[in-house]
């Protein structure tokens, strides 16, 4: 199964190691993740779940090893045996195709909540404003925030903010969303508005990789966890059987501190 | 019960207390108003201000030195010289703050000896310098570089490669060259305003635009340099205004087309000097409130979805909002 070819498969990664200096910070991930899937991220502080996740949609490059989204080689094209680096009209065509939230929101602070829903459909793919319109209403409606459509950022909470954040990425409709810690910035009872609206998205089918703290999440809603540290896959599989009962030392850990 | 008991509490009276008194406040203020009034006094009563030869006539028949024809023109000229070169140093700015920002190193060189080289090199004599760099060509135009040279190459003698070219001393004298100086010189500090500008902006705005799939230059024009407009247009009226006041450099270019030169050339008429002076600051102070002005809309502007304003009017709205439907001034 874990063998699925790369063009059944929404992301797959082969053996991806990623340097910054001489500090290696992925020491060979491998991930295959089906379409319609969600698979959580968990791990300590700095064992490279940001950085994997950057890789993906090619906001780092790899050292070494291979990242395919939807069966497409993100960030080189393979000709003859020898990698080509995209240009950057290309590798910004393949990000058209993966929504990503952070952990700090980064919405647009001088445009309101529905420009920065609406920025990317008119300006990258140039869609039309009208229908453009309808869609960023109806995703912000579908996030619950219908009413504070010509706020500007500053003026939302920080889980409001998210939920802006998500219908941003969800308008470009994207085939993966991938989500970097995006609750661990919120107080406490914020969170529980942010995770609804991501629960939401996986019952929908949305292909997920979601990077969380949020062991209730994963446990709910999540098809595949997997447990990273120092930059390698220690341990994955079904969400309860990893947390529940996990086989790795160093994930029994991590377990008993969060959990 | 004990709910009870804190509403029906009987609210404490206001206070009443004794404000701090300021002395020195007060004193203070009384110097201030007598160094006023004994300015005022002055402008009024010495007529050696002869405010008559600033407004109303300053030789019979003619208007009063402020609205001159000649100065007029040289007013014009300010205006004219003050928007050209700054339109260059802005624009120029920009290209060069972005080259400095550019992970290619030869670019980010190239605008750091630029902007080391226009710093370094005091205005007047950079307005002195233009002005006699024709002395280096006599014609300057378009055409192949090393034109002359190839020619050689090739045993054309007549042949200098140029497709368009006009004689240097026409092109670089006067207007042009003073307004390249100041342009030049001002590119330089621009660039470096503006790149303080761009990289006040948090990595995570250019971050999630790239990645919606933004190129780099949408990411610039639409993300960054908007936001960074906050922090770059307050230095900017800074150099503007300072611009308005350094054309007067140019009058060593020369150029004559300016006011404080044309102002100068009255006093050497007619042997007045104060009052010439005073008319030329007269005319100083209102093109910088004007600007001022502009400023302040221009800042309003950029400051879109920030500050306190911003926020009071949603403030407001919410609680209309709230209370299903308009307000309409009278107290719940
Ligand atoms: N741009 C960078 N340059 C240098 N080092 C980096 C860079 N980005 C990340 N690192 C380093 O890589 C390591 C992994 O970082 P990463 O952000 O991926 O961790 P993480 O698992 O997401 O941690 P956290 O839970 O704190 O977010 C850290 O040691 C970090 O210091
Ligand atoms: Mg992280």
């Amino acid at each position: 199964m874990t063998n699925a070819s790369s063009s059944d498969a929404m992301v797959r990664a082969d053996n991806v190691h990623k340097s910054f200096g001489s500090l290696e910070v992925l020491k060979g991930v491998d991930l295959v993740v089906r379409p319609g899937e969600v698979c959580c991220v968990l791990g300590p502080s700095g064992s490279g779940k940001s950085t994997f996740l950057r890789c993906i949609n090619h906001l780092e490059k790899v050292n070494a090893g291979r990242i395919f989204v939807d069966g497409d080689l993100m960030g080189y094209r393979e000709r003859g045996g020898k990698l080509h680096e995209l240009g950057e009209k290309d590798v910004a065509k393949q990000r058209r195709e993966i929504g990503m939230v952070f952990q700090r929101f980064n919405l647009f602070p001088h445009m309101t909540v529905l420009q920065n829903v609406m920025e990317a459909p008119c300006r990258v793919k140039r869609e039309s404003k009208a229908e453009v319109r309808d869609r960023a209403a109806g995703l912000l409606e579908r996030v619950g925030l219908g009413a504070k459509m010509d706020n500007y950022p500053g003026q939302l909470s920080g889980g409001q903010q998210q939920r802006v954040a998500i219908a941003r990425a969800l308008a470009m409709r994207p085939k993966l969303m991938l989500f970097d810690e995006p609750t661990s910035a919120l107080d406490p009872e914020l969170v529980g508005e942010v995770l609804d609206v991501m629960k939401g998205l996986a019952s929908d089918g949305m292909t997920m990789i979601v990077v969380t703290h949020e062991i209730g999440f994963a446990r709910e809603v999540g098809d595949n966890l997997i447990f990273m540290d120092g930059g390698v896959v220690v341990e994955q599989g079904p969400p309860r059987d990893v947390i529940g009962n996990p086989q790795h030392e160093r994930t029994r850990a991590f377990l008993s501190k969060v959990l | 019960m004990s709910d009870e008991s804190t509403s029906v509490r009987a609210r404490p009276e206001a206070i009443k207390a004794v404000p701090v008194r300021h002395p020195a406040r007060w004193v203070g203020l009384g110097v201030i108003a007598i160094l006023v009034a004994m300015f005022v006094h002055l402008l009024v009563t010495n007529d050696r201000f002869r405010w008559s030869f600033i407004f109303l006539e300053y030789q019979d028949g003619k208007r009063g030195v402020m609205f001159t024809e000649p100065v007029l023109e040289g007013l014009r000229g300010t205006i004219l010289l003050t928007i050209s070169s700054m339109a260059i140093g802005i624009l120029l700015g920009i290209v060069i703050a972005i080259m400095r920002l550019s992970e290619n190193k030869i670019l980010s060189s190239v605008a750091f000896v630029y902007t080391w080289f226009f710093r370094a090199v005091p205005r007047l004599v950079l307005a002195v310098l233009f002005g006699n760099l024709n002395i280096l060509w006599e014609r300057i135009g378009f055409g192949l570089p090393f034109g002359t040279q190839i020619g050689q190459l090739f045993g054309l003698d007549n042949f200098d490669g140029q497709f368009y070219s006009i004689k240097a001393s026409d092109l670089l004298a006067g207007f042009v060259a003073g307004m390249l100086a100041l342009g030049l010189s001002e590119a330089a500090y621009m660039a470096e305003i503006v790149r303080a500008g761009i990289q006040s902006i948090d990595e995570g705005q250019s971050e999630a635009a790239v990645a919606l799939g933004m190129s780099r230059g949408q990411v610039l024009r639409r993300v960054v340099l908007p936001q960074a407009m906050r922090v770059i247009v307050p230095p900017t009226g800074n150099e503007i205004i300072a611009m308005v006041k350094d054309t007067s450099l140019v009058a060593f270019v020369p150029v004559t087309f300016e006011l404080w030169f044309q102002l100068q050339q009255v006093s050497a008429r007619t042997f007045v000097v104060l009052p010439v002076i005073v008319a030329a600051l007269i005319w100083y102070l209102i093109l910088c409130t004007v600007l001022m002005v502009a400023q302040f809309f221009v800042e309003r502007h950029f400051s879109k979805g920030y500050g306190a304003a911003a926020k009071a009017k949603q403030r407001l709205r919410d609680i209309q909002v709230e209370q299903g439907g308009r307000i309409t001034g009278e107290a719940p």
